[in-house]
């Protein structure tokens, strides 16, 4: 029998190492999975790479795991949102590196990545300071960068709903980045909030189809981030 | 000079006005900022399609109080709805819609935006600045017109139409039109090509606030107010 579940999100992250790559899913607190960063803390892994959107926000989930000094690295295009301090006052101490990318750059890496692409070529970011010294090449009269494509360790996702096989189903634009990061990962880890029987779900509607996962681990009721936020939270 | 002035269009009148451009049937995405309030505008009997980048093509206004989802969301991480006849998808297929020349129109704001086109609306480039991009040069390599909504100039009273930006570019030559508080302003063979004028402002205002070559459109008009009946 197949079953992938594990019975906590300590179990789920515990053989995370130091200078491990992680992708984790999530459009600032949209899809982001708070209990499995809250266990990566717990559990200690340290000089980590970690691939986001963004950089968290308030001092809880991500801004949690930087601000514990936890990230050697960020892979991200947008680490200045709203209520994001942690991030920018350790870069600026030169504590935490960052490679900017530009969105749809990081998800075409990420998906590249997953589908065994080591590179390809966009239009995005020619004539830019983004464009660095990478290599360009013209195809039919325009310039492209050639990307690498991306890959990770491990990526922590989260879902709305899963089967034991690791099947997932997510929820509205909480969607994101997770389905490419479960395809572009070693080990992906999923949260869900509820887990059903095999054939509940709906093939048609499968987002993510199982292969791409290794561990589940239910969570019902997730932390809501902003709720956090806004009370002052920090974590642990 | 400064900005602070009551000739000229209002920020919701600037988004009034380019919500008149915006064709029936188009896919549209827009920016953080003032093009935002472009939506509420969009003239009666059209229907416009918006695709916000986070994964969801059909994204209505904010919700009412109390009966938002944390998880549906727009790209300025606001609150949203999703209209009868949306869908949602991950990052990698949103900017496939993107990068792959499937959306109409953006509609972005801009810090600087040079007589060739040049955009540039991601950094001051200062050295103490943390950068972030976002989905910004993936939007201007990507769709097929770009729009730019801005103040005419800083809060300071610099130009923000200049000949060549000093800012880092978001993207070379990618702007098509620009609203502004004081004109319409097509990016041409000439450089900027002022297409309508805002009530009360002459040609030779706007010139004097802009840092770049200024015509005269072919068909410059003077705005009769918002709405004005151009469809």
């Amino acid at each position: 029998m197949i079953d992938k579940r594990v019975e906590s999100v300590a179990e789920a992250v515990a053989d995370i190492p130091d200078g491990a790559t992680v992708m984790i899913g999530g459009f600032g607190e949209a899809g982001s999975p708070i209990e499995l960063i809250h266990a990566l803390i717990d559990q200690g892994a340290t000089g980590l790479t970690v691939v986001n959107n963004n950089t968290g926000s308030g001092e809880v989930g991500l801004a949690a795991l930087i601000k514990a000094e936890r990230v050697a690295k960020m892979i991200c295009s947008f680490p200045r949102t709203a209520n994001s301090t942690v991030f920018p006052e350790l870069y600026r101490a030169g504590k935490t590196a960052l490679e900017l990318v530009p969105q749809g750059t990081l998800a075409e890496r990420i998906r590249a990545g997953g589908a065994g692409i080591p590179a390809f070529y966009t239009p995005t970011s020619v004539g830019t300071p983004l464009q660095g010294d990478k290599e360009v090449r013209s195809f039919g009269g325009r310039d492209y960068v050639m990307e690498h494509g991306l890959v990770a360790d491990y990526a922590l996702i989260k879902c709305e709903r899963a089967d034991r096989y690791g099947n997932l189903v997510y929820n509205k634009t909480a969607r994101n980045f997770s389905p490419v990061m479960a395809t572009a990962a070693t080990t992906t880890i999923v949260q869900t909030k509820q887990i059903v029987e095999p054939g509940e779900l709906e093939p048609e509607t499968v987002v993510t189809p199982s292969l791409y996962v290794h561990r589940i681990v239910t969570v019902p009721q997730p932390l809501v981030e902003s709720e956090l936020v806004a009370a002052g939270a920090t974590y642990p | 000079m400064t900005a602070n002035t009551t000739l000229g269009w209002t920020r919701e009148q600037m988004a009034q006005r380019a919500a008149l451009d915006i064709p029936n049937g188009a896919y549209v995405n827009l920016g953080i900022g003032i093009p935002e309030l472009v939506a509420k505008y969009v003239p009666e009997g059209r229907e416009v399609i918006y695709h916000t980048e986070n994964g969801l093509l059909g994204m209505g206004p904010a919700p009412e109080p109390g009966l938002g989802d944390p998880e549906l969301i727009n790209a300025g991480k606001k609150q949203v709805t999703a209209v009868q006849g949306a869908a949602f998808f991950h990052h990698a297929d949103s900017f496939v819609m993107i990068r792959g020349g499937h959306i109409d129109l953006c509609v972005l704001g801009a810090m600087q935006v040079a007589q060739n086109g040049d955009l540039a609306n991601w950094s001051t480039g200062a050295p103490d600045a943390i950068p972030a991009v976002g989905g910004a040069m993936d939007l201007v390599a990507g769709v097929k017109t770009i729009h730019v909504i801005t103040q005419h100039t800083t809060k300071t009273g610099a130009p923000k139409l200049v000949e060549s930006c000093t800012y880092p570019l978001t993207g070379p030559g990618v702007v098509d039109r620009i609203y502004t508080d004081l004109a319409v302003i097509n990016v041409g063979p000439e450089g900027f090509h002022v297409e309508e004028l805002a009530p009360g402002v002459t040609f030779d205002y706007v010139e004097e606030r802009t840092g770049g070559n200024l015509v005269p459109g072919d068909k410059l008009a003077q705005s009769g107010g918002i709405p004005a009946g151009t469809d």
